[in-house]
C-alpha cells in the first residue's frame, strides 16, 4: 500500500486525506521532520500560506521537505500548497520551499466575493475538472522546466494565468481538488509516485 | 476561455473558505497594527472590530458594526482573510460589510441585536458564520444559510466554560441523532427545533455540514487546545489576546497549540512565560442582561 502524507500544520488536510484513502492509499498526517520518513507522495494542503510558512519554518521543516522533494518525493500542493512550493510570490514576502520554479501571485482573483467554482479544461482530461477558487492565487511566471496543464484567462490583461502546472514529479494546482467528489488529480499524484 | 459554467457564491465556494481556515486561529482586531501582529503571529484570519467583546461588556449601550474607516483599514493591511460583524438581523450592515470587501461576516451576539429574525444569509455572496450553543440553534442557522458554525461561549470573559458546555452538548446532541431509527427524526427536529432535512443528513454522516470553530472565553494557549481536543475545527480568539500582557508572544503560542493539540509536551512549552493573561469574569457573576450567549437563539 502507498503511503501518501499530508502536511497537517493547518488547512484542509484531512480532505485530501480522505481522498487518498478512497484511492486505496495510506493517509498520514505530517507535523514533524520524522513523519517524512517512508513516504512515497506528499500532498501540501490549502489553508493560508503564511500560517503553514510560518510553522514549517519554526518546527524545522522547510530544510526537509526542500530536500525530500529535491530528491524525487512526488508532491501535490493546492492553493496555499502551490503558494509554498514556488520560488517567489508578488509583492509579498514569506517562507517558501522554492522547489517549483514559478512565480505566484497571491488572491489574484479578488477577495471572497471573487470566490468562484467553474469547469475547467485540463490537459490530458478529456473531461473538464470543476475547479473550486477560493481567494486563489494563479501563476504569474512560469519557468523553463514547468508543464501547463491549465489555464484562466486574466480579464484585465488579457493574459492567460496557469492555475495547475507540473514540474517533474511536481504537481500544483490554484483550485481544490480535495473539495469534490473528482479524484483524477490524486490519481494523478498516485501514478507518478 | 478555458473555463465555462462560473459561479460565484455557492455553497462549495463559501464553505470552502471556512475550512481552508480549519486548524487555524482567528484573532479579533482593532488596529491596522493589531492585525499585522495577527498576521505575523500566524493567524488564519482577523476579525475586525472597533471594540473587543471585553470593552463591548465595560462600556455598555447599543453595541453596533464597526466604522467603516476601521474596517478598511484593516482589510488593505493584511493579506489573511477579514471578518467583520454585524448585529443580529440587521441586514443592512451586512449589507455594507459585503461592499466593504470583507471575506465572511459574522452575524454575532457580541453586538446588540435589532431583530427577533436573523439575516437571511442565502441572499448574500459572502459567506456568514454563526454563534450556536446546541445543536438546534446550529441547524437553524445552517438552515439561514450560514456556512460556518462556531460555539457562542461567554464573549469577553477570559472564561472557557461555556465554549465547553457549548461544544460538549453539540456533540452529544449529534450522537444521539446517529443512535435513532428513521422514524424518530421528525419527532427529533421537532425537539431541537431545526430543519427536518438537516436533521436528517446529520443523522446520516454523524457531523455538522459546516466546519464548526470554538469562541468565547480562550484565553490560553491550552483553552485553545482544549477546545480542538473536544472536536472542534479552529479556534476564534477575542479579547484573550489583545487584553493580554503580551499580544505577540500569546498570539504565537495559541496558534502554536492549536496546531499541536494533541502534544502536551509541546503545549507545555509555549506556554511558559507569557505575561499576564487577560483578567476572567466568573460566569455566575453576570446578570441576565449581561449573558451575551442568550441573544438572537
Amino acid at each position: 500500500m502507498k503511503r501518501v502524507g499530508a502536511l497537517a500544520l493547518q488547512g484542509d488536510f484531512r480532505e485530501h486525506l480522505a481522498v487518498v484513502r478512497r484511492l486505496g492509499a495510506d493517509g498520514i498526517e505530517v507535523r514533524t521532520p520524522e513523519d517524512l520518513e517512508g513516504l512515497d507522495a506528499l500532498i501540501i494542503p490549502g489553508g493560508e500560506s503564511t500560517t503553514i510558512g510560518r510553522l514549517a519554518n519554526i518546527y524545522g521543516l522547510i530544510d526537509p521537505l526542500r530536500s525530500r522533494i529535491t530528491e524525487g518525493l512526488p508532491v501535490l500542493g493546492t492553493c496555499a500548497g502551490m503558494i509554498f512550493l514556488a520560488s517567489a510570490t508578488v509583492r509579498y514576502e514569506q517562507p517558501q520551499l522554492g522547489v517549483l520554479d514559478v512565480v505566484v501571485e497571491r488572491n489574484a482573483f479578488g477577495r471572497q466575493v471573487d470566490s468562484f467554482e467553474a469547469d475547467l479544461a485540463v490537459a490530458g482530461m478529456p473531461k473538464p475538472v470543476r475547479a473550486v477558487f477560493i481567494r486563489a492565487p494563479w501563476i504569474h511566471k512560469v519557468g523553463a522546466e514547468v508543464d501547463v496543464l491549465a489555464s484562466v484567462t486574466d480579464q484585465e490583461s488579457g493574459e492567460e494565468r496557469p492555475v495547475f502546472v507540473r514540474q517533474e514529479r511536481i504537481l500544483a494546482t490554484s483550485f481544490h481538488p480535495e473539495l469534490t467528489d473528482d479524484t483524477r488529480i490524486h490519481e494523478l499524484l498516485l501514478e507518478v509516485s | 476561455m478555458n473555463t465555462s459554467s462560473s459561479e460565484r457564491g455557492t455553497d462549495l465556494v463559501k464553505r470552502g473558505l471556512a475550512e481552508m481556515l480549519k486548524g487555524g486561529v482567528i484573532m479579533d482586531v482593532v488596529s491596522a497594527e493589531q492585525a499585522h501582529i495577527a498576521e505575523e503571529a500566524g493567524a488564519v484570519a482577523v476579525m475586525a472590530l472597533e471594540r473587543v467583546p471585553a470593552d463591548i461588556r465595560a462600556h455598555g449601550g447599543v453595541a453596533r458594526m464597526a466604522d467603516p474607516t476601521i474596517v478598511e483599514e484593516i482589510v488593505n493591511a493584511v493579506s489573511i482573510p477579514v471578518m467583520a460583524k454585524s448585529r443580529i438581523g440587521h441586514f443592512v450592515e451586512a449589507q455594507v460589510l459585503e461592499a466593504l470587501g470583507v471575506d465572511y461576516i459574522d452575524e454575532s451576539e457580541v453586538l446588540t441585536p435589532v431583530d427577533d429574525n436573523h439575516i437571511d444569509k442565502w441572499n448574500f455572496t459572502v459567506p456568514f458564520v454563526c454563534g450556536a450553543k446546541d445543536l438546534g440553534e446550529a441547524l437553524r442557522r445552517i438552515g439561514e444559510g450560514a456556512a460556518m458554525i462556531r460555539t457562542k461561549g461567554e464573549p469577553g470573559t477570559g472564561n472557557v466554560i461555556e465554549a465547553v458546555k457549548h461544544m460538549r452538548m453539540m456533540n452529544k446532541q449529534i450522537r444521539r441523532l446517529t443512535v435513532l431509527d428513521d422514524n424518530e427524526l421528525m419527532a427529533a427536529a421537532k425537539e431541537l427545533r431545526a430543519p427536518y432535512t438537516l436533521v436528517r443528513e446529520i443523522a446520516e454522516t454523524g457531523k455538522l455540514p459546516v466546519v464548526n470553530f470554538a469562541a468565547g472565553g480562550i484565553a490560553t494557549p491550552a483553552d485553545a487546545a482544549l477546545m480542538m481536543q473536544l472536536g472542534c475545527d479552529g479556534v476564534f480568539v477575542g479579547s484573550g489576546i489583545f487584553k493580554s500582557g503580551d499580544p505577540a508572544v500569546r498570539a504565537r503560542a495559541v496558534v502554536e497549540a492549536t496546531t499541536f493539540y494533541q502534544d502536551a509536551g509541546k503545549i507545555a512549552k509555549v506556554s511558559r512565560n507569557l505575561g499576564e493573561a487577560m483578567v476572567g469574569i466568573n460566569i455566575d457573576t453576570l446578570s441576565p442582561e449581561e449573558r451575551m450567549q442568550d441573544r438572537g437563539l
